[in-house]
């Protein structure tokens, strides 16, 4: 919005001791205070751009209907540099909360926005990412039907942070739980892992890669719900977010009771991912995906459990990556070159590049 | 210690002596370094890189030599 | 060829590994003096693979724990003056002083940074003419050469807003020390394939033979270190102690020569405090007079290191020097873990003691 041809900016000029100039780019405490330039944010910004009987109610809820069984997530995002190569905190709010929902066996419905923006962002930086989590929300078929601002002062939060909540309804009969995984199933990756994790560290600390890892950011329901609707089930499903894929493996490990071989030249990994993980000594294993999931398939399914994602454009690079072995002490092994299954570490702490 | 990646010198920079930098190939992604310590590097060397300087160019000759008894395929070049 | 994958291709692996266990007529003992070897050692299986026909000891291999951790209060120190910017390797931000880490300190406002390269810290100094930023320099002779080319480009652009706070160490030094010590059941050393690829090895000729060591260089990837494996088993097998270079495509006798001379123009050999061992002689380099303005120490009036052995890590130094294995200390995954480690060869994920919990976390079986 332009704030130059509405009469209330001139009320914010009173009030406000930045330039006026300066209030014309960049968002003041004021937007956040409740009342008229409130509304007015929320007419020109967020129901402009987010349009359905819901949330244009602008009631203090949303009144929805649903048909049955509902899944409920919420996720808070926060990323440096907001926007990276392959998405921006927008697309990342979306498919986050969108992706816990999918692998939860939900359809993603209905998602709440709450925009947590530091004074003096940008208005130009704040629409970019509003058109992102727009593109993002319709291509997914997901409706933002409620939301809240808050501007808080200089300093109190890094630009932007936001916390975005879904519900979804159940697709199958059952929720997909962790919990039953057994002897023998595949571990299967729905696409290359790493990228995401590879992809901010480069951007946030201007490695200079050319070209740069590109994030993987992406929806993932439609091929979780084309499995249910082959009649393929998972006996569990993840997104592997932070952590990476070894979070996911040892988190199952340890609920279920089994442990976890990986064969080291299965794993999928761009050659963007491979080369920055040798210059800078990290293992893509440990590098967060945001649109990549691992999911675990009894052994009579794997075969049409990988014709039905490859069907996919998110999930066509899925492959399997290992097998539940009996429990042990060193939950998850990787096989590499000398044959032998080495122990995978448990991610502690976000992977840090080194020259040692 | 001392984490080295060998890439391919795809493209020099700058020549200067303590500036000297070129673009480096890692398995087709693209790095500058630094190249003081190897200035007589050309195009198509393959050098080794640590902490972003570049500190050997590999002998091609030896790369082999490296790797002596292979019962099956060599290493093809 | 692939410079990479050749060297890891799972056949050849599995065939020089044999040719080492047929070689091995007893049960030598084999050390190797780099982290990243250690690393690679249990990350591919060799050492697993080759347990039972010899021991492996991963000696003082990681400059990351043998900075001692009055350097990393240093660093914290200065990192929370005003108008200060430190950068460090992401490998030192983890680790702990006797204050805390910097990760800690900075999640206490102290003004950190990762960097890949010294050179990058020189550029923020250039963008940054109101800060001073300081580079924490570690690393072996590897590493040196960065922090020296920094160094003179900082002075080449007149940037009097850029120091370093340095602790680069000399490995061999510390080689001798190990060798030296009584206790140590050591056969042969596998020297660091990057530490050789900028000293060359001639200087390690006399360690072979005043101690009677075969001294095998070798480089990282798998099939490098069975080569360095069998290289010392031949010379063992054959009652030879020479200096054998199995990484030739990196390393010359005479190491790089470009990459000595930048050492050599900024820093001097010295006397120097190793974490878990005090100060060794000719342990490492500090900065030449001409050079004392990019000297963090002296523009900043700090302490001169303490010149004891202050960090008393007893069991530390033993598994350094090799006398004992990781697992065979008291500490060892009961109060000392990577998440809190209580001595060096814990501290980084290239430690002894990290790498072993890591690869062979205590209560594994040892052939999984």
């Amino acid at each position: 919005m332009s704030d130059t041809d509405d009469p209330m900016a001139i009320n914010v000029d009173v009030t406000c001791p930045l330039p006026r100039s300066h209030d014309a780019e960049r968002i003041t405490l004021a937007y956040g205070d409740g009342g008229r330039l409130s509304r007015n944010f929320v007419r020109e910004w967020i129901l402009s751009r987010f349009r359905n009987p819901a949330l244009e109610a602008l009631g203090d809820a949303a009144v929805l209907k649903s048909s049955g069984r509902l899944a409920f997530t919420t996720d808070s995002y926060t990323v440096t540099p907001l926007f990276f190569p392959g998405g921006d905190i927008g697309t990342l709010a979306v498919c986050g909360t969108v992706n816990d929902l999918a692998v939860s066996g939900a359809r993603p419905r209905w998602l709440s926005l709450a925009l947590i923006i530091e004074e003096g962002l940008r208005w130009e930086t704040l629409g970019r990412v509003l058109d992102s989590i727009q593109r993002t929300a319709n291509a997914a078929g997901v409706s933002v039907v409620t939301g809240d601002t808050k501007v808080v002062p200089r300093g109190c939060v890094d630009q932007l942070m936001m916390t975005t909540s879904g519900l979804g309804e159940l697709f199958g009969e059952a929720p997909l739980e962790a919990s039953r995984l057994q002897v023998g199933d595949a571990i299967i990756v729905s696409g290359p892992i790493g990228q995401h994790g590879a992809a901010i560290l480069c951007a946030r600390d201007e490695l200079g890669f050319e070209p740069a890892p590109v994030s993987d950011c992406a929806c993932l329901h439609v091929p979780l719900m084309a499995l249910q609707q082959a009649g393929l089930q998972p006996r569990a499903t993840r997104d592997a977010t932070r952590g990476g894929v070894a979070a996911v493996l040892h988190e199952w490990c340890q609920a279920n009771g089994v442990a976890i071989d990986l064969e080291d030249d299965e794993l999928p990994a761009s050659p963007e991912v491979r080369a920055v993980c040798e210059l800078l000594g990290l293992d893509p294993l440990f590098l967060a995906c945001e649109g990549t999931f691992v999911a675990a398939v009894p052994p009579a399914l794997i075969d049409s459990v990988l014709r039905v994602l490859r069907q996919h454009h998110v999930s066509r690079a899925a492959t399997v990556i290992g097998r539940v072995v009996a429990s042990r002490s060193t939950p998850v092994c990787v096989r590499r070159a000398a044959g032998r299954q080495v122990p995978l570490d448990e991610p502690a702490g976000s992977p840090l590049p080194r020259i040692c | 210690m001392c984490l080295g990646v060998p890439g391919r010198v795809h493209r020099w920079l700058d020549r200067s002596e303590l500036t000297a930098e070129a673009e480096i190939d890692f398995g087709g992604v693209r790095k500058r370094c630094h190249m003081a310590c190897v200035s007589q590097a050309v195009e198509g060397d393959f050098v080794l890189v640590h902490a972003g300087v570049a500190l050997a160019i590999l002998d091609p000759s030896n790369c082999r030599v490296d790797l002596p008894m292979s019962s099956d395929d060599e290493p093809d070049r | 060829m692939n410079l990479i994958d050749d060297y890891r291709n799972p056949h050849r692996l599995q065939e020089r590994l044999e040719v080492a266990r047929r070689l091995a007529t007893r049960r030598w003992t084999i050390m190797d003096v780099c982290g990243g070897q250690t690393h690679s050692l249990l990350r591919y299986g060799i050492e697993t693979a080759l347990a039972d026909c010899m021991n492996f000891i991963h000696g003082p291999g990681c400059p990351v724990c043998v900075t001692p951790a009055e350097v990393i209060d240093a660093a914290i120190d200065l990192s929370q003056r005003p108008k200060v910017l430190l950068t460090t390797f992401g490998d030192m931000l983890r680790v702990p002083g006797k204050t805390g880490s910097l990760m800690q300190a900075r999640a206490a406002g102290g003004q950190i940074r990762m960097v890949y390269s010294p050179c990058d810290a020189v550029q923020l100094a250039e963008r940054h003419p109101d800060l001073t930023v300081i580079f924490l320099a570690v690393g072996f002779e590897t590493t040196a050469p960065a922090t020296a080319l920094a160094t003179l480009q900082a002075q080449a652009r007149d940037l009097k807003n850029f120091a370093v706070l340095a602790h680069h160490v000399r490995v061999e030094p510390a080689m001798r020390g190990v060798a030296a010590a009584p206790s140590a059941p050591l056969s042969a050393f596998l020297a660091a394939g990057h530490v050789c690829t900028v000293t060359g090895y001639e200087s390690l000729r006399s360690l072979a033979a005043d101690f009677r060591l075969p001294v095998v260089v070798t480089g990282f990837e798998p099939l490098d270190l069975v080569e360095g494996i069998i290289g010392c088993l031949e010379q063992l097998e054959s009652g030879r102690a020479e200096v054998e270079n199995r990484y030739a495509r990196c390393v010359r006798p005479d190491g790089n020569p470009d990459a000595l001379r930048l050492i050599d123009r900024v820093f001097a050999v010295s006397h120097l405090s190793w974490r878990g061992f005090g100060i060794l002689p000719d342990g490492g380099f500090t900065f030449r007079e001409e050079y004392s303005l990019f000297d963090a120490r002296r523009r900043f009036g700090l302490a001169p290191l303490s010149t004891l052995p202050a960090d008393r890590e007893s069991s530390c130094t033993a598994v350094l020097m090799g006398i004992i294995r990781p697992p065979e200390c008291p500490l060892f995954g009961v109060t000392c873990t990577p998440d809190a480690p209580q001595g060096a060869p814990m501290v980084s994920s290239e430690g002894a003691c990290a790498a072993y919990y890591r690869y062979a976390p205590p209560g594994a079986t040892t052939d999984v």
